[in-house]
């Protein structure tokens, strides 16, 4: 038991814009797989060519942070089974990004799928002073013609940990440890081994969750009976109904499987499922989380009175629900390198990051920070030696420092480039003025079929600057998408 | 207080390869090619030449860094030759170098070369370039069409101009050029083509077209320059003098300040008005008897009328239109050689390609392109994007008028 002054503060979390529908996925390997019709309901979100679970983890954590403010934040939990790098901390990118201080603990959470509720249960069971953040980020891949081709879906989700407005509280834990092999994925593999979905459900879910969910109830002090909404994340259909049944809990109960919109979005899924849970949930609602993969994470939540004074940025139903239909299914396999397209000479140019460079100037791109000149009072990014203002000319050392990424902006020029390669063509550039005076080319992302004009709004989002293909080194900076798009 | 170099520095001859695809020739060829007709149009003997400046901006084709390869393809031995490079104002800014040289003093003769070898690329358009360590790390990819297309959005915004009307009046800025390059032996491009072929062509940057890009290239051109009294020396008697060399250079106050809508260069503004002064002129669109401007794409050409302050603010399309800038328009012709649209664009070379054909015109040799008595042209030679870039602008003019 932790204390009850202690626990989950604030949530948020993330979903592509990007959906593909399942039916175009079927249609293209009706062919040779035509069963996959039966799978063939909804849509799938999936990761732009610049969106990996780095990028997806900063953007919940943003809307999880409502309050702009998580400087007194002491450790980052990042949970992930597809992160970017095997060995360089990713949740040191995602640190610099979202302006947690460089003294904050930075810990990388993968290797399972239930790497999300570990996470979460780590921080807590284990209070911290200034407590802690949490995000799970994940884009499981399915191979082409795939069951999880089509179940599979991405997404983010982050939860503040600590003593300052807690609006849920965990009241008891289990967790199990089994090596039951549903699903493996090799160092260097790209996609996932799966056994048979019966055996998986008869001798996996159906036997190791119960087992961990009691033992948790039963520390929680809490009845099956009592609980209202159950988390049980999975890539099989109804599991979890199933499971609500055996374990006698209220019918109904079970939270939405996020399948129609959005897939399993892998470690990340319970927590994403359980954001969304907690937008709608009253106070004194008791929640059960299970997250499964060799072995199981129970947690048992109550909301408190709290949770009726905290909102999302957006929220996780408005991320679900902006929603950008597509129904070129070589987009979705090409963004994800599971096609090598013939992309042109243009192709070949060399995309490699000077690390010094990049280390040196952190301090102004990681968080896409600008200055604003104590003379002329010029908001300004990049940040030179001196203020940009002719007759100015301040030195930049004096520059207040003003992160851009939430200040309202909008189009000033922009076009549509398809001369440029680009991983998704054409490439959408433009000029971006900030409310704040501040002005910049940026890359316009998720452009709809409205596309662009002059004075559109925009929101600053985080993604995948180039890849280095060559070296396999993704280099992250910040571009806009069109609020409605 | 500076007096500027007015007057100071005549052309003694200048030289321009034939511009194209040249699968024959390589960068020394072409070189060669325009540094014989410019010796041989000054008269003298490669060995009166006391310094030079050789223009070329991008090298991952060409021939590399430094003047020396300049140097060893034109044999100019035993002299300083220093290597240039201002993106696509580079050809203006080696004539900068070479007049400047020959104005202060330092040498009697000097020699302007610029060259670039597009077409070794082996795809069309110019090559995606690095920007520098720091750039790379926060500037978005863009092509050239893509850096001022959104001069069209802009210019749009501010003027309440219709996408149709806009692309219209493009449409006739390259329709002109292609009517005038069919008259010019040494362009790329020397087909005449509809108003409906370049509205219809396919989208290169949105909203700039096929037929709104200029060409991409191969090809060299010289100039040999010297005082009036050498050149007069030497037997010159029609000489044409630089009245103007301006060049601005963007320091970032479009890209990063609000001051900017979009609409314009800034650049291509200061530096006419410093043209303007240096050269005495007052009242450009009485004034000025023909222009060679930067119409990479056709909407740069359409806001450099109104950044020269040939047409009023706003009035470009109208005047466009209008006829203003056609060859025989009976107002100031604009591109008569056809311009980057026909000629292309090897980078080192169209600064000096700009100004051979204003030295051309002003001595009566354009042949069946020539213009009715000109007196005085401008060259507008633009480097990089419209909101950080370079505008370079030289004024040049019969000696005595």
């Amino acid at each position: 038991m932790t204390s009850p002054a202690y626990g989950i503060t604030g949530f948020g979390g993330y979903v592509p814009r990007l959906r593909m529908e399942r039916a175009v996925i079927a249609a293209a390997h009706k062919w040779m797989a035509p069963s996959l019709r039966s799978l063939a309901k909804g849509r799938r979100a999936f990761c732009s060519w610049d969106e990996d679970s780095v990028t997806m983890a900063v953007e919940a954590v943003r809307d999880a942070n409502p309050r702009r403010d998580l400087s007194a934040v002491g450790t980052l939990l990042f949970a992930s089974t597809t992160m970017p790098f095997a060995d360089m901390q990713n949740g040191s990118v995602i640190r610099g990004a979202v302006g947690l201080p460089e003294h904050a603990r930075t810990l990388d959470i993968g290797q399972s799928q239930r790497a999300g509720t570990s996470a979460l249960l780590e921080a807590l069971v284990t209070p911290r002073a200034g407590g802690a953040l949490v995000v799970a980020s994940d884009h499981p891949r399915g191979k082409p013609a795939s069951t999880q081709e089509m179940t599979f879906g991405a997404g983010a989700a982050a939860f503040t940990v600590g003593d300052r407005g807690v609006i849920a509280q965990l009241l008891g834990s289990a967790s199990t440890s089994s090596t039951f092999v549903d699903h493996f994925r090799a160092e260097g593999s790209k996609y996932d081994y799966f056994w048979e979905e019966r055996w998986i459900r008869d001798e996996g879910y159906m036997k190791l969750v119960p087992a961990a969910v009691n033992e948790a109830l039963a520390c929680a002090g809490v009845k099956a009976a009592e609980i209202q909404r159950f988390i049980m994340a999975s890539p099989f259909r109804s599991i979890g109904s199933a499971l609500a049944k055996k374990l006698g809990l209220p019918a109904g109960c079970e939270a939405s499987d996020l399948a129609e919109s959005c897939g399993y979005a892998g470690a990340a899924h319970p927590l994403l499922m359980l954001a969304l849970v907690l937008e709608q949930a009253k106070p004194g609602e008791q929640i059960l989380v299970v997250g499964f993969g060799q072995g199981c994470d129970a947690l048992v939540l109550r909301a408190t009175d709290a949770i009726r004074d905290f909102k999302p940025m957006r929220g996780i139903a408005a991320a679900l629900a902006d929603a950008q239909s597509h129904d070129a299914y070589l987009r979705m396999l090409s963004y994800d390198d599971g096609i090598d397209l013939e992309w042109g000479m243009r192709a070949e140019k060399a995309i490699k990051t000077a690390l010094t460079e990049q280390y040196r100037e952190r301090h102004q791109l990681a968080g896409f920070v600008a200055g604003r000149c104590p003379k002329c009072s010029t908001v300004q990014f990049p940040q030179l030696a001196y203020c940009v203002q002719p007759g100015c000319n301040a030195p930049s050392g004096g520059f207040e420092q003003v992160p851009l990424a939430d200040v309202p902006c909008q189009v000033l020029t922009y076009t549509a480039d398809w001369l440029s390669w680009h991983p998704s063509p054409p490439l959408y550039v433009g000029f971006v003025q900030f409310d704040n005076g501040a002005r910049l080319q940026m890359e316009m992302v998720d452009v709809g079929a409205v596309g662009l004009e002059v004075g559109m709004p925009m929101r600053v989002v985080y993604r995948i600057k180039d890849i280095d293909k060559a070296r396999g080194y993704p280099r992250y900076f910040w571009k806009v998408t069109p609020l409605q798009a | 207080m500076a007096t500027g170099i007015k007057d100071k520095v005549a052309i003694l001859g200048m030289g321009c390869s034939r511009f194209g695809e040249r699968w024959d020739a390589g960068t020394p060829d072409l070189l060669a090619e325009a540094f014989d007709e410019a010796l041989a149009d000054a008269g003298i003997e490669r060995a009166r030449i006391g310094a030079a400046w050789y223009g070329s901006a991008i090298d991952v084709v060409n021939v590399g860094n430094s003047a020396v390869p300049a140097a060893m393809a034109l044999r100019l031995d035993g002299i300083p030759v220093s290597r240039v490079e201002n993106m696509c104002a580079t050809g203006t800014e080696a004539l900068r170098g070479a007049a400047y040289a020959v104005a202060s003093g330092a040498v009697d003769i000097a020699l302007a070369i610029g060259a670039e070898k597009l077409k070794d690329t082996g795809y069309g358009g110019l090559p995606a370039r690095f920007r520098g360590t720091f750039n790379d790390l926060w500037m978005p990819l863009g092509s050239a069409p893509a850096g001022f297309a959104q001069l069209a959005a802009g210019y749009r915004a501010r003027f309440g101009v219709s996408r149709d009307e806009l692309k219209k009046a493009m449409a006739h800025v390259s329709w002109k050029s292609h009517q005038n390059g069919v008259l010019s032996p040494k362009a790329h491009l020397r087909k005449p083509i509809t108003m409906e072929q370049i509205l219809e062509a396919p989208l290169i940057a949105e909203p700039l077209g096929l037929y709104d890009c200029c060409g991409v290239s191969d090809g060299a051109a010289a100039a040999i320059v010297t005082t009036p009294e050498i050149a007069r020396s030497l037997g010159k008697k029609d000489l044409v003098s630089i009245k103007a060399l301006q060049l601005c250079t963007g320091s970032g106050v479009e890209s990063t300040t609000n001051e900017w809508d979009g609409s314009y260069v800034r650049t291509t503004r200061k530096a006419a008005a410093l043209a303007y002064r240096e050269a005495g002129i007052t009242n450009p669109r009485e004034q000025l008897s023909m222009m060679e401007v930067h119409d990479c794409f056709s909407i740069t050409e359409l806001v450099t009328m109104e950044d020269l302050g040939v047409s009023a603010p706003g009035a470009a399309v109208r005047d466009i239109l209008d006829g203003f800038y056609d060859r025989e328009g009976g107002g100031v012709p604009c591109q008569v050689d056809g311009g980057l649209k026909c000629f292309g664009h090897p980078i080192g070379a169209s600064g000096l390609r700009m100004a051979y054909e204003v030295y051309t015109q002003l001595l009566g040799r354009g042949g069946k392109r020539q213009l009715s008595a000109p007196s005085i042209g401008l060259t507008h030679n633009l480097g990089g994007v419209p909101y950080m870039g370079v505008a370079a602008i030289s004024i040049l003019g019969l000696h005595g008028r």
